[in-house]
């Protein structure tokens, strides 16, 4: 699959560089970001470190207690490892005391919780810390719709939501994270045991292969399929992107006057910056 | 004549014009005190490039304080540079002006503006209808912006217009990461290059540098040679301040070895295009 060998050194200058300029025109020289002990967020932190500095990044570890004791000891692995800030900050507490009243909720409801949960914490701290809070969702769980609207979706500035997962750990690798952190399973730590790639029904190299040439390159299906793709993947995949693409949008707004924002008011973020 | 051309190569603040302009005029005057002829900025060097409808609130009559500054400051050295301009019946183009010995010697609309992928510009921009090569003390010149590079026509035209130098001011955006040097970075060189080579002329390419809402400009401004050779090359990714010196002897010896433009029979091509004009119609 050569579409998705990364040149690292370029991607990685893009990164650091984009952290660098989107972060300082606005006035702030600081970041925040939950550290979850998995891969995405510690390459967002090695970024963040090298763009600003590690006395500029702040990482929050927010472990529930399910999580697996695991999480935390390699986010501050990977804290200690670009030498960022590092503090931990449990949510049991509070997660715990609103399934008090609701306590049939399923995993997916409580998972959903518990990644608000950690939103409020960093946008909490973005204010605190006068930082902005940096997104660590990658392009094949965005495209999956694999997260949680308004909780690990949420953030000001996402470096790596352009590069699939197999190029995330390409670039961990090239950028120095530590091997225990990139060889183990990607796993949202919701529940013991849970892994994506379980979860999901398919491993990551096989979903970004067919996401490279699907979304990237935009063959048709009839195309994908003679590439060797199974047309029942290539289908599920596609209602996945279709039926997620909510999340990947602002809410819809009712038009009804001549200049309706995001539709006829069209203005970049980046305005006067 | 040799001369001394600077590609400044900046880093433009979305739809600040003050401020832009204030940068622009530190880079004249710089490049002026160190003894260049000529200081090429990017597309739209004077209000970023993203606008959307910011269009309407940076644009500039010609007749504007901003540009008359401009003006004044082209007495000790050219100028060529990119800004939206607004004409006096209100509609707004992507232009680029070249200025000399105190006067506005050209002005170039953007003929072909992208819409599509991750550009927008015919949602906002009036398109240009022409492209015209005009004298300058460094000989004849054809301005492009951009994507009219794009177009073979429109260098070939600015070439049998009796161009000699084509200055390109570009705002292109870096996107393909997976091979040993940047997609749109390699793109643009070849093309550079292959225009370069084909109309026997030189090119001075300046791109601008900085983000805008997460998409990147990849600098690399440079200088051809009319061989398609690149003589220098700016920095990736970075501000920088391109110095080139560019002689005049490469160029007639270019035109002496590969007499190209000298062949080109514009009577054929005038019959064809009439030609295949005519069919179209039927």
């Amino acid at each position: 699959m050569a579409g998705l060998i990364a040149n690292t050194d370029l991607l990685r200058k893009l990164l650091v560089g984009f952290v660098k300029d989107e972060v300082r025109k606005v006035g702030v020289s600081k970041v925040v970001l939950g550290l979850s002990g998995g891969i995405d967020s510690a390459l967002v932190a090695f970024i963040a470190a090298e763009a600003l500095g590690p006395e500029n990044v702040h990482a929050i570890c927010m472990p529930y207690k399910t999580s697996n004791p695991e999480s935390e000891a390699h986010a501050r692995l990977v804290a200690t490892a670009c030498g960022i800030n590092f503090s931990v900050v449990p949510i049991t507490a509070m997660v715990d005391a609103y399934f008090n009243i609701f306590p049939d909720a399923d995993n997916m409801r409580r998972g959903n919780k518990m990644a608000r949960e950690r939103m409020t914490i960093l946008f909490d701290h973005s204010a605190l810390l006068r930082a902005l809070v940096l997104g660590t969702s990658n392009k094949t769980e965005l495209l999956l719709g694999y997260g949680t609207l308004y909780g690990d979706m949420a953030s000001a500035l996402n470096p790596i939501g352009d590069i699939y997962k197999t190029q995330v750990w390409q670039l961990s690798r090239a950028m120095g994270v530590p091997k225990e952190v990139i060889e183990k399973q990607p796993s949202a730590d919701l529940w013991a045991g849970q892994t994506d790639e379980e979860e999901l029904g398919f491993s990551y190299r096989q979903v970004d292969e067919l996401l490279y040439r699907m979304v990237d390159q935009r063959l048709t299906i009839t195309e994908l399929v003679a590439a060797g793709f199974e047309q029942e993947f290539i289908e599920s995949i596609y209602s996945k992107i279709q039926n997620s693409h909510f999340k990947r949008r602002l809410p819809v707004i009712a038009k009804v006057s001549n200049r309706t924002i995001d539709r006829d008011f069209r203005y970049a973020r980046d305005w006067g910056k | 004549m040799d001369f001394t051309a600077v590609l400044a190569q900046i880093k433009p603040k979305l739809g600040c014009v003050a401020d832009n302009l204030a940068a622009i005029e530190e880079r004249i005057i710089k490049a002026r005190d160190a003894g260049a002829d000529l200081i090429v900025f990017p597309e739209l060097a004077l209000s970023g490039y993203f606008l959307k409808d910011l269009v309407p609130e940076v644009a500039l009559r010609a007749d504007s304080p901003e540009i008359q500054r401009l003006v004044e400051l082209s007495q000790n050295i050219s100028i060529a540079i990119g800004f939206v301009e607004e004409t006096a019946d209100y509609h707004f183009f992507n232009s680029a002006l070249y200025l000399e010995d105190g006067a506005i010697r050209h002005l170039h609309r953007k003929v072909y503006l992208p819409t599509y992928g991750l550009f927008d510009e015919q949602r906002y921009l009036a398109r240009g209808e022409s492209f015209r090569a005009f004298d300058t003390k460094f000989g004849r010149i054809g301005m492009l912006i951009c994507e009219d590079m794009w177009h073979l026509s429109a260098s070939y035209i600015l070439a049998m217009d009796g161009a000699t130098t084509l200055i390109c001011l570009s705002s292109s955006p870096a996107r393909g990461i997976e091979t040993d040097s940047l997609g749109s970075a390699s793109a643009w060189q070849k093309l550079v290059s292959t225009t370069a080579m084909f109309l026997n002329c030189r090119v001075l390419y300046c791109n601008r540098v900085g983000f805008e809402d997460g998409v990147n400009f990849w600098g690399g401004s440079e200088y051809i040679a009319p061989s398609g050779e690149s003589i220098v090359r700016g920095a990736l990714l970075e501000d920088d301040f391109v110095t080139a010196r560019v002689d005049e002897g490469a160029l007639r010896r270019e035109r002496i070895f590969s007499p190209m433009m000298r062949d080109e029979n514009m009577f054929v091509t005038m019959q064809e295009l009439g030609r295949i004009t005519h069919e179209r119609r039927q």
